[in-house]
């Protein structure tokens, strides 16, 4: 008898079950896009911001202490060195798969033909086909590190030893450009060498004012083979939080418990300190203010994305709460008769809840598969990438949807109990 | 012992008296017409005695039990259980079938059973029409289908408001015909009406006016 008078009650009001069905499809196809954006975007937001450089340097852990506490630096202090070998290392750490890229790098300066002062000079690694510990290889260096900078020619290859890139400012302060030769003399050689300039770089950054040579030519010009500076790493990190901070003040103060959460979690700290572990005699110290700004756009891009869904929810929830008004006041009677008729309050609101879940049901499920359209659109638009299906939403939105059809029936609930029967069936 | 008495009943609206002072008492097996012109106060003694509203003042017992103190839950209980309701305008559901509307009755009491409703159907001349729509049924036939569903429960009261209200003659003299069964059969039965005609039918007639029983005769 209950599921007649529901298939009847719902068959007689198509229209309006279909409008209740077309609003929650709204509401959770909004909310599907924006949940599965939300838990994709995270390495999505961060990958893009990966453009923007590394958010970890590893330096010798010496010349750290030095630097950090005389300010000595370069030539003016016994300068300490990492091994080029103990990179691959990086990718050994426990979070291996959040290290997006590194570059080791070695300043030096080179005496350039014609110039008074020497040029600064950085030994690195462009686009390095790197031997890994476990056998893997992978494509590391400059290239991916800093994808931002504006190049004019071509990317150095690591294994020509006679090719640079300029820094903009520099090679218009010399008057060259792509293709030019410069010559050099090497410390204690007898005669001048030719070094072709391949690629001339825009970045922005004080780097213009100097040139990029492989690491190889760079460490075979100081006579330091295997020997490298600094190492700047790009990871995708987690936002900080209390726990982060409170490890970057002073990681003993944690307790085991916290510990082993900090550990495990990719923050930039413990990122940073894992690759201290890995790498012997270094200290890698977070670009804090990269990694902030990283957790400060990603928490608002995911504010941003709860608000939306919220709104999206909420405003679904007063349009039902609309149209099951509409549909309590337009069935007066038929719901006064119940009563009449020895239906408690209680029965005849399961009636209509059920009516609206069922009626929920399928618009929820048509508004899932809507969403999952609208998060690629989100995806292939703002990420120019897919956004992953992630099955945690099916539950998020059961429970969201829920809350919206009790949330949006509630008026009309009351609406229903305070239904007299005496009154509506004499046309009061 | 009687099935119904009131004794001192009053309904006040904010300030407009309804009803004032009303004392009543239906025998089993009774047959009463509530008659008096519009506005004085005869459905809103109906809606008390069929526990569909409360009573300012004074109590109402039925089948003695006292529902002057009785909460909104028991009321709905004790309607469900105790009375058969027949109204002027019908009120069937209109996308169930005549015996799916008798049926509804059931399964909010007890339990819907088909063979039943189609006797109570069957009671009423309109078993043919069992699976017609409302909208497919006379004013009489939909009016018959209100009846059989009113007894489908055995009511000790069945209270019909106008019964005949919204009938033609041929239809208003089956309907009535079926009421002079019921009363054979020992149904007590409360029709609310402002048809004299209809009223001389019930045993005993109540006029009401302004919210007070004006007249109380008995018809032969």
């Amino acid at each position: 008898m209950f599921w007649q008078m529901l298939k009847g009650a719902m068959l007689r009001q198509k229209q309006r079950m279909l409008m209740v069905a077309l609003t929650l499809a709204l509401g959770v196809s909004l909310a599907t896009a924006m949940l599965n954006v939300m838990l994709d975007v995270g390495d999505k937001v961060n990958q893009e911001l990966k453009a923007y450089g590394a958010n970890i340097t590893v330096t010798p852990k010496n010349s750290s202490v030095l630097k950090d506490i005389y300010g000595l630096e370069g030539d003016t202090a016994h300068k300490e060195y990492l091994q080029e070998a103990d990179l691959g290392k990086i990718k050994t750490i426990f979070w291996t798969n959040n290290i997006v890229a590194f570059a080791p790098s070695l300043e030096s300066k080179i005496d350039i033909e014609g110039q008074k002062e020497a040029v600064p000079l950085v030994g690195t690694w462009f686009d390095y086909a790197l031997q890994l510990p476990t056998g893997e290889t992978i494509q590391t260096g400059e290239k991916y590190l800093k994808s931002w900078w504006s190049v004019d020619g071509q990317w150095v290859r690591d294994d020509d030893l006679q090719a640079v890139m300029l820094g903009k400012r520099l090679a218009d302060t010399l008057g060259l450009k792509v293709g030019d030769k410069i010559e050099y003399r090497a410390p204690g050689a007898p005669q001048k060498e030719t070094l072709t300039i391949k690629g001339i770089f825009s970045s922005g950054g004080q780097e213009e004012d100097g040139m990029f040579a492989p690491l190889a030519f760079v460490q075979k010009l100081n006579q330091l083979q295997g020997k490298i500076d600094k190492i700047e790493v790009s990871a995708i990190t987690t936002p900080e939080n209390d726990l982060a901070k409170k490890a970057a003040t002073d990681p003993k103060s944690l307790s085991m418990k916290e510990y082993e959460v900090w550990y495990c979690t990719a923050y930039v700290g413990s990122i940073a300190f894992q690759i201290e572990e890995a790498i012997q005699n270094s200290i890698a110290k977070p670009v804090r203010q990269v990694a902030e700004s990283e957790g400060r756009i990603l928490e608002k891009t995911q504010m941003l994305m709860l608000l939306i869904t919220a709104l999206s929810l909420l405003s679904s929830a007063l349009g039902i709460s609309n149209l099951v008004s509409a549909n309590i006041m337009e069935r007066s009677k038929e719901l006064g008769l119940l009563k009449a008729l020895g239906a408690t309050n209680l029965a005849v609101s399961v009636l209509i809840l059920t009516e609206i879940f069922i009626t929920g049901f399928f618009g929820g499920v048509f508004g899932y598969f809507i969403g999952l359209g609208f998060a690629q659109i989100i995806g292939h638009t703002v990420f120019d990438s897919s956004i992953a299906i992630n099955l945690m939403v099916i539950p998020l939105d059961i429970v969201l949807m829920t809350l919206v059809i009790l949330m949006g029936s509630l008026p009309a609930m009351r609406m229903l109990l305070s239904l007299r029967p005496a009154a509506v069936l004499h046309g009061r | 012992m009687s099935l119904l008495e009131l004794k001192n009943v009053c309904m006040t609206y904010g300030k407009v008296k309804a009803l004032q002072d009303i004392n009543l008492v239906v025998e089993k097996g009774e047959w009463l017409a509530l008659m008096g012109p519009s506005g004085s106060g005869k459905t809103t003694l109906m809606n008390i005695i069929g526990c569909m509203d409360k009573a300012t003042s004074g109590s109402i017992i039925l089948d003695e039990r006292d529902l002057s103190n009785v909460s909104k839950n028991e009321l709905t209980s004790f309607r469900r259980d105790k009375i058969g309701l027949v109204f002027q305008q019908f009120h069937l559901i209109p996308y169930l079938t005549a015996v799916e509307n008798v049926m509804i009755a059931q399964y909010y009491h007890s339990m819907p059973d088909e063979a039943e409703a189609l006797a109570a159907l069957d009671r009423v001349g309109l078993k043919d029409r069992a699976t017609h729509l409302p909208s497919q049924l006379s004013g009489g036939e939909q009016q018959r289908v209100c009846i059989a569903r009113a007894l489908i429960n055995y009511p000790m009261l069945i209270l019909a408001d106008e019964p005949t209200g919204n009938l033609d003659e041929a239809n208003e003299e089956i309907v009535m015909k079926i009421f002079h069964e019921l009363h054979a059969e020992g149904h007590t039965i409360l029709t609310v009406t402002h048809d004299m005609e209809v009223g001389k039918q019930a045993e005993k007639c109540i006029i009401i006016d302004h919210g007070r029983i004006a007249e109380s005769k008995y018809n032969r």
